[in-house]
């Protein structure tokens, strides 16, 4: 398979077959805190694109150029973190600096990206399935556009339940665990796609 | 060696990144003008939107950019705003303090009812349902359109109409915007003698729907000795600069409109 057409198929398999959310079931914390609108929803996509894409980068020199050669691949999920957390602290004083605007829109859901669990999900499955440089970093940004696809679905089914009737003892986060159920079940019906595709 | 290893390279990742950190924090620091916080400090800060900016936080920007002008801030009152024109290093215009008055005295009783409102309690909805539930067409409807939108409690709904606490109230100018029928309107604190009704209709006209209305007899205007009072479109008027706040007015008033705060 050429190089283009494989990068698509990892497209598909990121976004649809191997959601983080549906069906990987990292970074949930956000995924329900902060699905409330959709507008708020697709802010916190762009962060968390943006954070793990180069999380997933930085992620990949330290393992392969330090812990590897070190004989110290043990200490992955530590030195990971710690990338991680000075990282965002990085980029938001960055982004703070250089664009204003971008900070203003992406500015509170940054700090809550440090402790997101996809963003170091992101690192390990690239160390654990050993993709090289490229497909590390496409591994990031496609896993984060899946991440958003799902928090952005979630928001509109969110939006759309607070005005529907629903029983007293199923308001509020019952319902919207339920919904997330079903979303996963549909997004179950992908993973036939790509091993036919393959 | 493996754990020298480990704790070393932790230390150095740690140092590299403390030290980028350090760095990043010195060369991207955004400069913030002190006087932003400053002024924030002297505004309302009820973020009520008064201004056209989005918030106290904007206002504050704004005013150091030069784009606001610094008596923009009307809950910032006439001290706060004295401040910011120093912290600016401007003169501060500043006029009276003024305050919100609500011209009716229409209360259940003396404005008649024209039918019973059971709807929505909305004055903006009440007022297009057949000319609203009060008969007088100037009348303060009392559905608390103007209580909804005050952020500093200033206002209750009393007996059918609506009273504005002039100590709380903070001129801003949201009820005025808010009422359907324009009965409020913004004075200066010390014009305590008010005409409490702006009813245009002639006056058996104005007199059947409201015990309290203003017939425009002129009473007032003959017994006024500074020519403060005019009146026009069949009610009265007191021009604030020429009145003495003698109250002469309000003792003759057939119709007790006149009131002295």
């Amino acid at each position: 398979m050429n190089e283009p057409t494989s990068i698509l198929l990892f497209f598909v398999s990121c976004v649809l077959t191997n959601n983080f959310i549906f069906s990987r079931f990292l970074g949930c914390c956000p995924f329900l805190g902060v699905s409330n609108k959709v507008e708020t929803s697709v802010s916190m996509g762009l962060a968390v694109t943006f954070v793990m894409t180069i999380a997933s980068l930085f992620c990949y020199m330290i393992y392969n150029w330090l812990l590897v050669p070190l004989e110290i691949t043990f200490m992955s999920t530590i030195a990971f973190i710690l990338v991680i957390a000075a990282l965002v602290q990085f980029v938001e004083m960055f982004l703070k600096k250089s664009s204003p605007t971008l900070y203003s829109a992406l500015g509170i859901y940054l700090p809550l990206i440090t402790t997101n669990c996809a963003v170091l999900g992101v690192a390990t499955l690239n160390m654990n399935e050993g993709y090289d440089l490229l497909y590390s970093v496409l591994n990031g940004t496609f896993s984060a556009l899946g991440f958003t696809l799902a928090i952005v679905l979630m928001a509109g089914v969110r939006e759309r339940l607070e005005s529907s009737h629903i029983p007293e003892c199923m308001k509020g986060f019952p319902i919207t665990l339920v919904s997330a159920g079903l979303m996963a079940v549909a997004f179950m019906g992908f993973s036939g796609l790509f091993s036919s595709l393959m | 060696m493996i754990i020298v290893y480990a704790g070393l390279l932790l230390g150095v990742l740690g140092l590299v990144f403390g030290g980028v950190l350090t760095f990043a924090a010195k060369k991207f620091h955004v400069e913030v003008d002190e006087r932003v916080n400053q002024i924030k400090e002297c505004l309302g800060g009820a973020n009520c939107g008064a201004c056209g900016y989005a918030g106290c936080d904007a206002f504050a920007q704004a005013v150091v950019d030069g784009k606001a002008p610094i008596d923009g801030c009307a809950p910032a009152g006439a001290k706060g705003i004295e401040k910011i024109g120093k912290i600016m290093g401007m003169e501060a215009n500043v006029g009276e303090r003024l305050v919100a008055r609500v011209i009716c005295q229409g209360t259940h009783g003396i404005a008649k009812d024209r039918y019973v409102y059971d709807g929505y309690k909305s004055c903006a909805v009440a007022a297009g349902l057949a000319g609203g539930p009060k008969d007088c067409r100037f009348a303060c409807l009392g559905l608390g359109d103007c209580q909804d939108k005050c952020k500093f409690d200033a206002i209750t709904m009393e007996n059918g109409i609506a009273h504005i606490d002039p100590d709380k109230c903070t001129a801003c100018g949201a009820c005025v915007k808010a009422c359907p029928r324009s009965v409020i309107s913004l004075m200066p604190e010390s014009q305590n003698v008010i005409v409490r009704c702006r009813n245009s209709d002639v006056a058996r006209a104005a007199r059947a729907v409201c015990m309290d209305a203003c017939i425009g007899c002129g009473r007032c205007k003959k017994e006024c000795k500074y020519d403060a009072i005019v009146v026009e479109n069949g009610y009265a008027r007191i021009i604030s600069e020429k009145c003495t706040r003698c109250g002469e007015c309000a003792a003759v008033c057939p119709c007790k409109c006149i009131t002295i705060e």
